[in-house]
Order: structure tokens, then sequence, then C-alpha cells
């Protein structure tokens, strides 16, 4: 087979030594859809490769960013193949080694990737079965796999480890083929929540982040911005900063940096820059921005329409319409991003904090006139992505930098750097105009949403009549589409659009239960057909103790739920809040979240996604939205930007809904999504009062409660 | 100013003969390449830089050299002793304390301190003592479950 294998691929086994080689090939359809583009040039990337040691090597574009799935990927390697978890190193991330990936997002890593994962790691199960049944002379069917051993069934002592088998042999396997994966009844280490296999670095201070590389000789970078989006610079003089002992300024085109040998000296060199800027007129504030939105976007396009949108509004017993507004979101990941860069022997190697490595590679190869196969970049541990990491122009200015310069050079941004160059969660509306029959079911449903995106926009229920309409894309791209309708950067971020549009849609049904007099749990599931979710409602609601209300609260206690599909997941969460009624703060007392994520592979993994995701949220709902002057950032620091402290966060309590028949589902943001309108709900229920923006900034409320009349 | 300064770092005796107003904290993961304290906010408000001296947090970001000088500093890295985690680490594991991990050293860094001052704190004591780290993963409600698991084993052990 090898004979006929191009040169690159035949270097690209060499490298990777002897032993039982699993390669990506023409295989399962998930992955199929998602590398399409890529399968021909880069098919050769190994899944997995079973060394003469016995030690299995997991290859994988799927990075870790605390989501935990360096140890979820292992695990379902080492169930499929037979290996203890022990016996597996990860990978991860390395564009020379791994598999191509579009990235880590989307909460696809276990959904999509793991199929194909799985059926490279039953592949060589049965390569390494076939080859023992030739080494111990008894047919495949009198063969147990266990432990990273194979024995004949009934006789344990004539049996061969797959360290044994893989001697001497080098042998290439083509996942090609539907695989026959392992029983759910008889999973031992799928399903289990064993200690994170990054867990004792991460305690001792040994784990790796992209700042955390040290090459000889490397210089620390540090980048001088604009004060502003949209501002030119006018002049620049160097003098002082060059004076300086062993600080390098580096100016070419954009590109302005001061290096040195330590960090804090480089930073001090980037201060003693003097610069001038031409700013453009700054109108736009958060207050503004959604007439400026409303004003500079496309006509909403139809997406989905379902019945007569039209005659149903004539119809409808009760008509509601409600517009729903959400500010701009940082990411904020405690990591800023950072990336080192070494350049030698025209190879340039990016060691890089990103979710989307491969990417990372082709933009640093297109922003230096590389040859793809001329830059490999490297992706350590990651402190938080969130989306925010899909991004990489650290990587690339890392890159430039090297390059000019012929030394290693790490740029880690500051913390004002990672706010200014942030892609931001966008500001967005929503309107809605639903309806219902004289049965009290929803008749009608008619949705438009501007800038975020129509991802949160599926209903769990089935209004008979829909139309769904949406303008702007979320992800715009520079040159092909109109120009931006927002001041600076956006993109994903965590539940990308689906955190406006379950806000939204899911107070829209409150607002219809409160104004019908039914029990908000009590209205969604008489409009829910779907037992699924049906299903995970009344979990939520059984270890939550819903009580059924239908009249708000006086003294400023109640509960909220809201629900949803995200990533394939069926979410139910509900909360109990305090309204501070004196200041318009909001305390939360406890969450509980259900979901149905399909088969699980870690449960407390899953769990902990759950938690993290809806604490995240309490930032959006309750106190983050980004400061700003047209193209200024104003938050640059923790200090005005409020993300969730120890104080804010309450019990959460995440409960797993078993369906273990369904593939794995998405796990990294459904929670998230639900946390705008559940919040909303509740403190609908302890005050009244209905808000229709986030975040619920105290003073916010407090205005909305003395228009009430409640103080 | 450039003088010899000394002090205790995990330990090991160390003499510098730098800058002694440069901060502690690029000190630490520059010229003693110990990298598991964390650069977040330059600003001392985040935590993720937090390492003890004589017992007391302090964050090394905004730390001049100086301010260590005799002084025993602690980070991360020297948090097990004889080979072994410590029970704040241990119990950070059990508990599923950290996701990504940036914020870890720092909450673990505090948590020490917390724990050699206090060695019964209560939850509220911890949740007030904890509020200035910042962690962005949500782990907050098992970071506050394993110091409570910590301090109680610390006392049986006592």
């Amino acid at each position: 087979m090898s004979a006929r294998l191009p040169l690159e691929r035949r270097r690209f086994l060499q490298l990777l030594g002897g032993g039982i080689v699993v390669l990506v090939g023409l295989g399962p359809d998930a992955l199929q859809a998602e590398e399409a583009a890529h399968l021909v040039p880069e098919d050769f990337n190994a899944f997995l490769v079973v060394g003469e040691n016995g030690r299995v090597t997991l290859l994988s574009g799927k990075v870790e960013m605390g989501q935990g799935v360096m140890t979820s990927q292992a695990q379902m390697l080492a169930e499929e193949l037979g290996v203890a978890l022990s016996a597996i190193d990860v990978v991860l991330g390395d564009t020379d080694r791994c598999p191509w990936d579009m990235g880590t997002y989307g909460s696809l890593t276990t959904s999509t990737f793991g199929p194909a994962l799985r059926a490279a790691g039953a592949r060589a199960r049965s390569t390494l079965v076939s080859l023992a049944a030739g080494r111990l002379g008894v047919p495949e069917a009198q063969l147990l796999v266990h432990n990273g051993v194979v024995s004949v069934r009934g006789v344990p002592e004539k049996s061969i480890s797959f360290g044994a088998l893989s001697q001497g042999a080098r042998m290439v396997r083509v996942v090609d083929q539907p695989a026959v994966l392992r029983a759910v009844a008889t999973f031992q280490i799928i399903g289990t929540s064993p200690v994170r296999l990054d867990a004792i670095e991460k305690v001792t201070g040994a784990a790796k982040y992209a700042a955390d590389i040290r090459r000889p000789g490397m210089l620390y970078a540090h980048l001088l911005r604009p004060p502003m989006h949209g501002a030119t610079r006018t002049s620049l003089d160097v003098a002082s900063a060059e004076r300086l002992p062993g600080v390098t300024v580096v100016h070419e085109d954009d590109l302005v940096a001061v290096l040195h040998a330590d960090d804090e000296s480089a930073a001090l060199g980037l201060a003693a820059l003097r610069a001038t800027w031409a700013l453009p007129d700054a109108t736009l504030d958060p207050d503004n921005i959604f007439e400026h939105l409303l004003a500079t976007s496309p006509e909403p396009r139809e997406v989905t329409r379902l019945g007569d949108p039209m005659a149903a509004h004539k119809l409808a017993v009760r008509l509601f319409e409600t517009t729903f507004h959400k500010g701009y979101v940082a990411h904020a990941a405690l990591e800023p991003h950072a990336a080192l860069a070494e350049f030698s022997r025209g190879r340039m190697t990016v060691w890089a904090s990103t979710q989307t490595p491969f990417p990372t590679r082709d933009g640093i190869a297109k922003a230096l006139g590389l040859p793809i196969s001329a830059v490999r970049v490297i992706t350590p541990l990651i402190g938080g992505g969130f989306g925010g990491k899909s991004a990489f122009g650290q990587a690339i200015e890392a890159a430039r930098l090297a390059r000019i310069t012929g030394k290693p050079v790490q740029v880690a941004w500051s913390r004002a750097d990672e706010f200014y160059n942030d892609t931001f969660d966008p500001a967005a509306l929503v309107t809605i105009a639903s309806g219902v029959d004289p049965a009290g079911l929803v008749s009608l449903w008619d949705y438009s949403v501007i800038a975020a995106g129509t991802r949160g926009t599926t209903l769990p229920y089935a209004p008979p009549n829909l139309r769904i309409r949406s303008s702007g894309k979320l992800f715009e791209t520079a040159g092909t589409e109109a120009p931006s309708v927002h001041p600076f950067a956006v993109g994903a971020w965590r539940g990308p659009g689906a955190n406006m549009n379950v806000f939204a849609a899911e107070s829209q049904i409150d607002i219809m239960a409160a104004a019908l007099g039914i029990d908000a749990l009590e209205f969604r599931l008489r409009n829910l057909t779907d037992a699924r979710m049906r299903r995970v409602l009344q979990t939520a609601a059984s270890t939550f103790g819903w009580k059924a209300s239908t009249t708000p609260a006086a003294g400023g206690r109640g509960c909220g739920v809201a629900c949803c599909i995200d990533a394939g997941t069926y979410v139910a969460t509900m909360a109990e809040v305090q309204v501070d009624l004196s200041s318009g703060r909001v305390h939360v007392l406890r969450i509980v979240c259900a979901e149905d994520l399909g088969l699980v592979i870690n449960p407390e993994g899953a769990r902990m996604q759950i938690e993290g995701g809806l604490t995240m949220g309490l930032g959006y709902v309750l106190s983050e939205e980004l400061r700003f002057h047209g193209g200024e950032i104003l938050d640059r620091n923790f200090d005005s930007y409020e993300i969730p402290r120890f104080s804010v966060v309450p019990r959460i309590e995440a409960v797993l809904v078993h369906n273990d028949t369904l593939a794995p589902q998405g796990g990294g943001e459904p929670a998230i999504t639900t946390t705008g309108a559940v919040i909303a709900n509740a403190v609908y229920a302890a005050t009244g009062v209905r808000m229709l923006r986030l975040p619920m900034l105290p003073a916010r409320l407090k205005q909305a409660m003395l228009a009430q009349g409640i103080h | 100013m450039k003088n010899p300064m000394h002090f205790q770092l995990n330990g090991q005796a160390v003499t510098l003969d730098i800058d002694d107003e440069r901060p502690l904290l690029g000190v630490l993961r520059g010229e003693l390449g110990l990298t598991g304290t964390k650069y977040g906010c330059g600003a001392a408000l985040c935590g993720a830089c937090t390492v003890t001296a004589d017992g007391q947090a302090v964050r090394a970001c905004k730390t001049p050299l100086r301010n260590v000088a005799g002084k025993s500093v602690v980070t991360v890295e020297g948090l097990m002793h004889k080979g072994k985690l410590s029970a704040l680490q241990q119990a950070f594991i059990d508990f599923g304390a950290f996701q990504c991990g940036y914020c870890t050293s720092g909450m673990l860094m505090s948590a020490t301190e917390l724990l050699h001052n206090t060695p019964h704190p209560t939850r509220a004591v911890i949740v007030g003592h904890m509020e200035r780290n910042l962690c962005r993963c949500g782990a907050h409600q098992r970071i506050v479950m394993a110091i409570e698991a910590a301090a109680l084993q610390r006392r049986q052990l006592a």
C-alpha cells in the first residue's frame, strides 16, 4: 500500500515511526461534510497510532480550552479501541500531526468529531484482532480485547498485547466504511467521569499555555494600538523608545512593535513611543446603537415560513408584540490571546492560543506569503475560548515579527489589547408578534431578528403559522458583504445569536402565559408536543420543586423557567431570584438546569459545562455590557467590565436526562442560551416588571420598577 | 536600581541582581522560569497572578520585586510537599474546581492564604475571600466546595 502513496504521505508516515496507524479516509458522513473541502490534499493525517510500546497516541484538531475534550476524546478512543485511559497520549491542535479540523466551536467536538474518532478506534481494534488471530492461530470470533491485550475467550493465558502486535508492523488503515461501534450496554469508559487528563498539571502550575512557551533567544513584543477603531496614524516618533537599552522597534506598514528580552521592558518601550492619530467621528454608544442598527441593517429576509402568518395576525384572539434588546458582550477569557513564533530555515512554527489551529495556520501562510506546508501551528492548553479565540490576530503578529527580527517572538496581548481586539457578541434586536387561538395555544409566531443571526430561532413549540426573518449575518466578512453595521469587530460568542434569540423567544412565551393567566410551566407544556422537551421540562420542574403561579409576587422573590433546543441538546432551566427593591439589584438564589444531550461521554464534564455556561450567562444578563464611544472601546479591564464573581454565583444544580439511545449532542453552549429568559422571567415573577433589554443593570431595573410604582 | 536582593522561593534561596522595581510576575515567569503564575489583567484586578509572601497573598503583577526582599515567596509550583499534592490541590481535582485552569494557580494561592489564616472558614467567609479572584469558565461553586473540603480535611488531620 505504501508504495503507491505520494511522497508527502510517505514522509509523514516515516515521521510517525512504526506501529499501526489509522488515517482519516472517506469515512463517516458527518466528518465528510465537515471536511469536504480538505480531504484530498490532507487525508494522510492520522487519527491514532498504536505504538510499538503499546501506547496509543490520539491525534485530534479539537483543542482543550477547559471544556474537557482532552479527556472525553481519550475516553471515546479508549472505549472503542479496548485500552485503558492511561494508555493514551493526547496530541491536540498540532497542524503537522493532527487531522485537518475546522476549529473547536459550536459544541461539535463530541457530536461531530466523536463518531469519526470512535470509528477510527474501532478500525484499529479490528485490525489488531485480525493480526492477533494470525499470531495466536485462532479465529477472530474467539478473541477478546481488554486493556490493550487480545486474548482467547476462556483461555486468558493465550494472549498478546497491542504493543507486541505493533512491533515491526508498519501498517496503515483507513477509516473508509461505517465502523461497528461498541454497544452502549458494554461501555466501561464512556459514561464515566475519570480524573481529567489535564488535572495534575493544572493544579501544579505545570500546565503550559501559549505565553508559557520559552525558546532560546526569544523576544517579547508589545504592539502599538490605535486609540479607537477607524483611527489612522498621522505621525510616529520611535526615537525615545529606541534609546532604551536592549529595545528593538519594528515598524512595517501597519505593524509597530517594541521588542525586548524581558516582557516589562518591552512594555516600557511601547509606552515611550509617540504617535498621533486622526480620529473618525464618534457618535455611537450603548444606548443609541439600536437605532443605528435599525437604520443601517439591510431589510430582514425571510428564512422560514409556515402556514399563513398574515392571516393569523387577523385571526388571533390576542396579539402580543414585543421588542427585545441586548448590548455588546466581551469574551473576557482569563487568558488573553498569546503566541510565540519561530522562523527557522524557511519554516514558521507558531505556538498559539487558538480555537482554530488549521485556519490559523492558513491565515499565517496567507499573511506572510508562505506556502501552507511551511507553517506549523501548535496549540498548547487554552485558557478559555468561548468563541473569542477563533480569531488569531496575535499569531499573525508574532509570525510577522519573528520573520522580521529572525528571532523567536512572543506576542501576548495585554488585557487592554484583548478588549480592543475582541470580536464582541453583537448588540442585537428582536421583534416578535405572537398570537393565541381561542384554546389558548400559540397560533402565530412572527419573528424578526437584527444582527444576531438565526441560531436559537427554531422553537420547541409548533405554532401553525410562523415566519422567521433575519437581517445581517452574525459573522460579517470584510469585502464580500455590505459594510459592517458595527463600530468594531463582532463574532461568535458561546452560543452565538442563541443567547439573544432564546432570551427573546422564551420571554415572549412568558409574556403570553402571564397575560392569559396561565402558569409559565403549564403554558409551555400545553404548547409542547415534543416528548423529549416535555420530559426535560418535567425533570427540571421536579428537581426544582416548581410551584404553579399565575400572578407576580409582591416581595421581590420569584421563580422563572426557560427552555430551548441548541446544538441538538434539549435544555430546561429554572431559577429563583430575590430582587432588592430599593437598588434594583438581582440576587440569583438558585438555578436548576436539566439537559438531554443524548449519550453522555463524561457526565461530570457535561455537568461542569452546564454550571459554567449558566454562571457565564449571568454576566451578560446582569452586568456585562461593553461601554464604547464610536470605535473607542471604553472598557479596558475588569475594574469597569464586571464578569460574575463568587458572590454572584448561586447554587446551580445540573441534571442529565438519560437518553443513551441517541448519539451524543452538543454540551458546551446549550445551557447558557437559556440564562437571559430564565432570569428575566424570574424577575417578572418577583416584581411584575418585564425586562426587555439585557443586561438588567440595577439602575435599569430600578427605573422600570419606579415606572410601575414599585419602590 | 540594581543591587543583589535575596528571597526564598518555594523553599529555595534566590539571589537576583536585576532592577528590583520590576514586577515580581515578570521575574517569576521570565528569569526564574516559573510560568505557573499567570498574567490576566496587569492591574491586580483578576487574581491570576496571586502568590504568597510570608503567607500573605500578593498580586505579583503589581508587586515590585523589592517588596519581597527577605521574604518567603510561594507560587503554585511550591504547593506540593514531598511529591504529594496539598489538600487543596487534591480537593480541586476531586471537586472539578477548574476547567481551563488559567485562574487555578491564583485560586489555589488565595485559598492557601485563607486556610493558613482561617482554618475554619464559613461558606460566606470563603466567598468573601475569593471575591477578587476571577474565573470565566464558571467553576465558582466547585472552587468553594473544594476549599470547604480541604479545610475539613486539614482539621481532621490536625
